[in-house]
């Protein structure tokens, strides 16, 4: 059975289903909500077996479908999941019935139109993770951002038409420089080999020349960084997260940012591995530049959900500094974080929305002492607020680590500062807590809060769950990636090797060598060490040095054996 | 068929015995007695369309100048689409605003008529009268209510300066004339490929001054300043006719004059149809964000759209030209298609196409917001839509031929029309009705359905364009 057409179809079959329903007067506003539910349901177990289905030890993908779809141009239906895409897969089926659930307090005019573009959006946004076809990927890509256009400004708080325009606006802007790079990526495959190609794996294999493959790198990167988002490429977001509704927040936070990252990983390095080494660093530093940039932005946030995609800026720096160390450590804790992130923070956003849904109000200011008053959701944001921060034995502790390891590895500089944002993000989360949860009931309205019920738990359990399972069991999630990334990691490193050995004459090199080291100016200095992590003896010496295992060397390949260091699992 | 020559007008003669035979009934019409005249031209097109069909492949050629090519019979498909959905949006209008039905109807189809015989024209001449059979009932139509200052003002203007552009075109003939002793396309071609003169001036007079003319015809800058006037002025389902048939059909001949006959000169023609086209895509986008009248924000959006289909033509590989094919009928159906909704909205006494007459159309007519919704995300070029197939098709025949730069600007343009396009939904879906307003006309079931007909193309070729795609490449692959 063709399970990943049907994982993005299900969902698309039912918005148009819904389509078909009167609704004029609301009447049927409960049909249609549990109608949704056991849509996004449906797809959940669709994307459950395909989990169940996959074999952790093929790199390659599977459960691939490839259909002749416009001939002439090469382009092909093609999906397929490989251990990257697999599990944002089901993070994506697995956040949408929680988002549904969580509209069902707020969302009360146009039930029926937001049931579609929610379903909409779902579809949309599996299709960009299942897609092997370049084109194939961007229609999915650019079409989900109509029904989430839609999402923030109807259903959306005051600023709501500014905030959807910006976000369609800025990933737009981006992508559509990526569409001119597929294009040519495209006309490069028939110029060699006479017929056009979107394939993905066809177009990997393309040899590009260096300069073009600067600009292709740099259109792709530009466009994922926006939709990460990368320093300084995050202005949209703050806007989006803020005016969305909660089911959008949750939505956007929890998948959307990963295309941003998941781009990255599977387009911009896999096809330009050579640009990719080149500007690694420069990317690496932009992300440890977002990490403390939106840690310290976040700090100072009066609104809670300003607080929240702050720190989203701050957490997805960590993800891309993991792509840019691409070793099997950074990129796998690079997945893990996206997922765990979409977890975490789309947990916190679901649970300042039932604050705001109880107070109609995000100030931080205006709330206080709530543990008193509502302990059950006071106990679930306080573990989710636990996760997002990386406390071990919750979800955000292996992505984080792991991160951080293979980022030690590549360059021990960007570590320093990356941990510097972990403590960062303890300040402003716990201070967070501290203000809404602990003290004094401060405001009268706040005493008679009602605390979870029925509906709220069962959007907040999986949440919590999946935290804690995350954090304790992480080789089951690390499990199916691992195949996929080391293969990946290698192709990288090998395409850069056999590139090199092609061109015995290296163009010699534009910035300064290190023999004139001491010509130079601090700052050019400073850009320069920063730029060549790979130059120098040091690097080999560090090598030696290293008191990590290296990769392959422990019974848990690929990855230091992580269960072992947290003294479970494996 | 009959294998004579006459094969390749049979198309064109459907249409205009159509139009004679509305002009007919409206003179045998007693006051006041309903007739089904505007079927009387779905007939004629739908003989149009179906002969188009039977000619395909065919290559048949009436007296030397009528070429039923597989081009010709392509744009000629499209323009007997633009015909149909034309009338059977104006069957509600003509009604609500009392116009002349019989001269209405027959107006139009005398245009599609000499829009059919542009696109199959193979002889300059020809291509000449053919604007001037289609430009004259154009103006008319521009200024059909002439109760109305506006639509009088704008169809003065496109008089004036159509007739202007007229004179630079027929002087242009009369040059190629001159200097290659034919005004048929293929001898010119032939001659200019034969005697590889080294740009004589002569021979570049008559570019340029063919160029202007064309430029004039399908709104390019800097000669596109009739345009919003003109857009304006006229009712908003003439407005959706000819931003959308005119220019397929200028198109066409366009495409047919400089891809064939000027091919040898292309190194001449190119870059300054580069310059035009950015300047159009350009002008067409950042000019239309400040309007606040949807019809003339639409006309600024179909100079940009002008600016993509030369993208097509300065590319002028396979791809291309086969993209340009695809692009006229992709940006017709959906132009026509919100041009038509705009119509539809309209009352007697008011045009309702501010942009403050959508606040709120969501709440009142649902249907109708949706489905404009779906033409300004096609005209966006948003997939799933025929419109973008339609711009990537283009885009990768620019970056295929090499033109990074405009395939650049093409789709940066492309951003900032998405910017005003969402405007309009802003207003329909998350702006408030105002209070005073009046509540929209009801709409008949013919125009609904050449409504749901516009939308099903729209989707379906954005899902599933490979058919039309094909059908666009065989039919370039015949001339040229």
């Amino acid at each position: 059975m063709p399970l990943l057409t049907l994982s993005w179809l299900l969902p698309l079959a039912g918005a148009i289903g819904l389509l078909l329903v009167g609704n004029a007067d609301g009447r049927r506003n409960g049909a249609i909500r549990w109608l949704t539910l056991a849509v996004s349901l449906a797809t959940l177990a669709v994307t459950a077996a395909v989990w169940a289905g996959f074999d952790p030890a093929v790199a390659e993908f599977q459960f691939v479908e490839r259909v002749p779809w416009i001939p002439a141009f090469g382009i092909d239906y093609s999906l397929g999941v490989d251990g990257i895409s697999l599990l944002l897969v089901v993070l994506t089926a697995f956040l949408t019935p929680i988002a549904l659930l969580s509209s069902w307090g707020s969302i009360e005019r146009k039930v029926k139109e937001f049931s579609i573009f929610m379903l909409a959006l779902e579809a949309a946004m599996i299709g960009v993770f299942v897609a092997l076809d370049l084109f194939l990927f961007y229609v999915f890509w650019d079409a989900m951002l109509v029904p989430m256009y839609f999402l923030i400004g109807i259903w959306g708080y005051d600023r709501r038409i500014y905030a959807a325009i910006k976000f369609m606006l800025y990933t737009m802007a981006g992508s559509v420089l990526m569409l001119v790079a597929i294009l040519g990526l495209a006309y490069l495959h028939s110029a060699a080999t006479g017929r056009y190609s979107f394939d993905l794996l066809a177009l990997s294999t393309l040899d590009i020349a260096p300069q073009t493959e600067m600009w292709f790198f740099l259109a792709f990167t530009v466009a994922f960084a926006i939709k990460v988002p990368l320093f300084p490429f995050h202005t949209w977001l703050p806007d989006a997260h803020v005016e969305a509704p909660t089911a959008g927040s949750v939505i956007l936070a929890g998948v959307l940012l990963k295309m941003g990252t998941y781009g990255l990983l599977r387009f911009s390095f896999p096809l330009f591995p050579e640009a990719a080494a080149s500007f690694a660093p420069w990317l690496a530093l932009l992300a440890v530049v977002g990490i403390i940039y939106g840690a310290l932005v976040a700090m100072v946030q009066p609104d809670m959900k300003k607080l929240v995609a702050y720190s989203s800026v701050s957490h997805l720096g960590f993800v891309v500094l993991g792509i840019c160390a691409m070793n099997a450590q950074g990129v796998q804790g690079a997945i893990y974080l996206m997922l765990a992130h979409g977890v975490s923070t789309g947990g916190l956003f679901l649970m300042v929305g039932m604050l705001s849904d109880r107070r109609h109000t995000r100030l931080i200011g205006e709330y206080g002492g709530l543990k008193a008053v509502v302990p059950r959701l006071s106990a679930a944001f306080l573990i989710i607020t636990l996760a997002s921060i990386g406390l071990p034995m919750l979800n955000g502790f292996p992505g984080e680590f792991l991160i951080m390891l293979g980022a030690f590895r590549w360059d021990p500089r960007f570590v320093v500062a990356a941990g510097l944002g972990v403590i960062l993000s303890a300040v402003y989360m716990l201070w967070m807590v501290q203000r809404v949860y602990y003290g004094e009931v401060r405001h009268g309205e706040n005493a008679t809060l009602p605390d979870l019920h029925p509906r709220e738990w069962a959007s907040v359990l999986p949440i919590c769950a999946m935290a804690v399972v995350m954090g304790v069991f992480p080789t089951l999630f690390l499990r199916p990636m691992e195949a996929s990334v080391e293969a990946l990691v290698q192709q990288m490193q090998a395409t850069q090797t056999l590139r090199a050995m092609d061109n015995p004459h290296p163009p010699a090199p534009r910035t300064p060598t290190p023999g004139n080291w001491t010509a130079m100016r601090p700052v050019t200095r400073i850009l320069y060490s920063l730029s060549r992590p790979h130059s120098g003896p040091s690097r080999a010496e560090r090598g030696q040095k290293r008191w990590l295992p290296a990769k392959g060397s422990g019974g848990y390949q690929g990855a230091v054996p992580l269960g072992w260091l947290i003294g479970i699992g494996n | 068929m009959f294998d004579s020559t006459f094969d390749a007008v049979v198309p064109l003669l459907c249409v205009i015995l159509a139009a004679l035979a509305a002009m007919g009934a409206e003179a045998f019409r007693a006051r006041g007695e309903r007739m089904p005249i505007g079927g009387l031209g779905i007939v004629g097109l739908a003989g149009a369309g179906v002969s188009s069909v039977l000619l395909w492949n065919r290559n048949a050629a009436s007296f030397g100048v009528i070429l039923a090519d597989n081009f010709g019979l392509f744009v000629t498909l499209v323009l007997v689409v633009v015909g149909v959905l034309t009338i059977m949006f104006s069957s509600q209008v003509v009604r609500r605003d009392a116009l002349p039905a019989g001269e209405y109807y027959a107006l139009v189809l005398f245009a599609i008529a000499g829009m059919i015989m542009m696109a199959t024209a193979n002889d300059l001449l020809v291509i000449f009268l053919a604007l001037e059979i289609l430009s004259v009932a154009v103006y008319v139509l521009t200024g059909i209510r002439r109760d109305d200052q506006r639509a009088t003002e704008a169809a003065f203007k496109y008089f004036l300066l159509g007739a202007f552009s007229s004179a630079f075109f027929l002087y242009g003939i009369a040059f190629t004339y001159g200097v290659a002793g034919s005004t048929r396309l293929d001898r010119v071609g032939a001659y200019l490929a034969a005697q590889s003169m080294s740009d004589s001036p002569l021979i570049l007079m008559a570019l340029a001054l063919l160029l202007v003319g064309f430029a004039f015809k399908i709104s390019a800058v800097p000669f596109h300043m009739w345009t919003p006037d003109a857009y304006e002025g006229a009712p908003a389902i003439v407005t959706g006719f000819m931003s959308t048939g005119v220019k397929a059909a200028a198109f066409a001949a366009f495409a047919r004059v400089f891809l064939s006959a000027f091919e040898p000169f292309s190194a001449d023609w190119a870059p300054i149809v580069w310059i035009i086209a950015a300047l159009t895509m350009i002008l067409g986008t950042v000019v239309g964000v400040a309007q606040s009248n949807l019809k003339r924000m639409l006309a600024y959006s179909s100079i940009a759209h002008g600016g993509y289909l030369l993208v097509g033509l300065v590319a002028a590989n396979e791809v291309g030209k086969a993209a340009i094919l695809f692009y006229l009928l992709a940006y017709a159906v959906t132009n026509l298609a919100a041009f038509g909704v705009i119509a539809l909205l309209g009352s007697r006494d008011r045009g309702n196409d501010e942009l403050r007459d959508y606040a709120g159309l969501w709440h009142t007519r649902p249907a109708l917001a949706a489905l404009m919704t779906v033409c300004l995300l096609s005209l966006g070029g948003l997939p799933p839509t025929v419109g973008f197939i339609g711009k990537w098709y283009i885009f990768s025949a620019a970056v295929s031929a090499g033109y990074y730069g405009l395939a650049i600007i093409g789709v940066l343009t492309s951003v900032v029309s998405v910017f005003f396009y969402l405007r309009v939904v802003v207003m329909m879906y998350m702006a408030e009705r105002e209070v005073a307003a009046a509540m929209p006309p009801r709409v008949t079931g013919v125009s609904m359905a050449a409504l749901a007909f516009a939308i099903f193309v729209i989707v379906y070729l954005g899902v599933m364009p490979t058919q039309v795609l094909d059908l666009a490449s065989a039919s370039i692959a015949t001339i040229f």
